[in-house]
């Protein structure tokens, strides 16, 4: 079965191991700029969402190639940079709506996620789960609360959130030391 | 069921390999009307810096990549349409029958009322075989005079300046890319290619192109009087789309082969694709010819889909281009101008070559305009294509425009424990 990648900001803690895992992995060094998962940071809510290319079934950078420089991994599903046909003309960064293709000025080529041949990296090195290799089934239960939160909100049709009774404990209270 | 498409560009190939798909009893035609297997004229620029052979400019890589598919490729130049017995007249004197016809013939360079424009050494840059003749002149040290500094003219600008050539350009108008660029940022890219040792005339037009003397065959004269030897004229002043073979024949012509959003013309069993297409504008609601390579393939597979008897109606395109002028990278979309009633977001810092200009109408991103920006840059077409309402992220981005991305996710996707579920309307 194919498998996806899920990502769940909720349980990102914005410790970055994954873009030094991708980069270390497709580099050959630690460099987060060159990472093709990125953390997002969302400072006011002190939030982090980890971001990459979801391997869409559209391919918009896939189908814009002007070269037939990306094309399907059959074995993982993957839309993969060919980089030596790539002739850098960004066309694929343009095309792609979720923003996950870039082009690397050092190389002069474009890169994007290739779920690193279907062993992607980011999952393994994340330490809190919020980023999983998973069957690709698991991962549309996120994609429509995604596409749930975006609909136009209305107001709420669920309760009010309620103050609760809480206990509060004093320290002294607690033991007899 | 005989498909025939002219034009063997991407919005032709595209929509042959989706026929292919949808249609797998149906004989499918593609005709090009030029000598070489399909090729890419976005791979041009990569070919004259020798980054890539002309193989490499091949749409489709694999060997027989059409035959294997059942595509035929053939050769040969259309000269007229009789919609009524679904026949084309060929350039070699034979007819060709087809049950649904698609039209992807593109575009063809326009050539400006300049005396001498048609002295030797003086060639447009659009098929291989200009470029060819480009590669020969354009060596190293040699006197280059660019006419046209607009996307295709810029784009070239980049080669010919790695080919060592001594090079000038000129454009008329008042500023570099002025289709896709505003005063700030062409000025901008204009001041970059100068400091790369380009000479950039804008605000300035041809007189004429004469016979040189000594060892440069033209000399270029320019309206305030200058007069630059030359080897080498190219001339890059715009395209138009290729519609002369529809004379008499019914279909619509305004720019472009007037389409509906679902890529018909005018005429019954008649569609258009590509840059010969003028289709649905995604931003203005507008028709409008967009000569660019995201467009071409949408249209292809949407017309091909629609030609295969799978209805699909057309979203419209969100115009935009990437370019890369001596590694100062530019990109634009959709309403990168404004709109009447609308605000805007800007980042300038000129002394970084960077700029980022945000354009919106109530809540929504309706265009955009970058220099220097090469990350996630993508992410302005969903914005715009999806309609997102950016809420509270307008303001954000008010003040740090490079925020895009996190808007983008902060609106479409659960972020936080309780994601957002609970928050009041």
């Amino acid at each position: 079965m194919l498998k996806a990648l899920k990502l769940e900001p909720e349980k990102c803690t914005g410790c970055l191991q994954c873009e030094m895992a991708c980069s270390y992995e497709n580099t050959g060094a630690f460099n987060p700029a060159r990472s093709r998962i990125k953390v997002f940071t969302f400072h006011e809510e002190g939030r982090f969402a980890p971001y990459t290319c979801t391997q869409c079934e559209e391919a918009w950078c896939m189908h814009a190639c002007p070269v037939e420089a990306i094309v399907v991994d059959m074995a993982t599903g993957a839309k993969n940079v060919l980089e030596d046909v790539c002739v850098g003309c960004k066309v694929c960064t343009i095309a792609c709506p979720f923003g996950t293709v870039n082009y690397e000025q050092a190389t002069g080529k474009v890169m994007k996620c290739d779920l690193c041949g279907g062993d992607p990296w980011c999952a393994k090195a994340c330490p809190t789960g919020a980023i999983t290799y998973v069957p690709a089934d698991d991962t549309g239960m996120e994609r429509m609360r995604a596409w749930a939160h975006q609909a136009p909100q209305g107001p709420a049709s669920t309760n009010q959130p309620r103050e609760k009774q809480v206990n509060v404990y004093m320290a002294g209270q607690q033991g007899s030391h | 069921m005989r498909h025939v498409i002219v034009g063997a560009g991407p919005a032709g190939v595209v929509a042959a390999e989706t026929l292919r798909k949808l249609d797998s009893e149906g004989e499918v035609v593609l005709l090009s009307s030029e000598p070489e297997p399909p090729y890419s004229r976005m791979a041009i620029p990569y070919y004259l810096v020798e980054q890539i052979d002309e193989a490499g400019t091949h749409l489709r890589k694999g060997r027989d990549h059409f035959e294997a598919l059942g595509i035929e490729v053939r050769h040969g130049r259309v000269d007229t349409l009789d919609p009524a017995s679904h026949r084309l007249g060929l350039g070699d004197g034979t007819g060709l029958e087809y049950d649904r016809l698609l039209l992807a013939t593109g575009s063809h360079p326009l050539i400006p009322p300049i005396p001498g424009v048609d002295r030797e050494h003086v060639h447009t840059c659009w098929t291989l075989a200009d470029a060819r003749r480009i590669a020969e002149r354009a060596v190293e040290g040699a006197n280059v005079v660019l006419i046209g500094a607009g996307f295709i003219g810029c784009i070239i600008l980049e080669s010919l300046a790695l080919r060592r050539t001594h090079l000038t350009v000129v454009e008329q108008q008042d500023r570099m890319v002025p289709r896709m660029m505003d005063q700030r940022a062409g000025g901008l890219i204009k001041q970059w290619c100068q400091d790369k040792g380009v000479t950039v005339h804008t605000d300035t037009r041809v007189e004429a192109i004469d016979a040189g003397s000594g060892d440069h065959p033209l000399a270029v004269t320019l309206d305030h009087g200058e007069a630059i030897p030359a080897d080498l004229v190219i001339v890059c002043v715009g395209v138009a789309s290729n519609t002369g073979f529809l004379d008499g024949s019914g279909v619509r012509v305004d720019d472009g082969i007037l389409v509906d959003r679902k890529l018909r013309s005018t005429v019954p069993d008649v569609y258009a694709a590509g840059d010969v297409a003028q289709g649905m504008d995604f931003c203005s609601g507008e028709y409008a010819v967009h000569a660019v390579q995201p467009t071409a393939a949408d249209h292809g597979r949407v017309a091909a889909s629609n030609m295969a008897g799978r209805p699909l109606t057309y979203q419209g395109s969100v115009n935009m281009n990437v370019l890369d002028t001596l590694g100062l990278i530019s990109s634009s979309f959709g309403l990168w101008m404004g709109k009447e009633g609308g605000d805007s977001a800007q980042l300038y810092a000129p002394e970084r070559y960077r700029y980022l200009n945000l354009q919106f109408e109530d809540d929504r991103l309706i265009g955009a305009s970058a220099l220097g920006l090469t990350e996630h840059v993508g992410v302005i077409r969903g914005l715009i294509q999806g309609k997102v309402r950016l809420g509270a992220w307008k303001e954000k981005l008010k003040q740090d425009p490079t925020r895009l991305m996190e808007a983008y996710l902060g609106c479409t996707q659960a972020i936080g424990h309780n994601a957002g579920v609970l928050r009041s309307a």
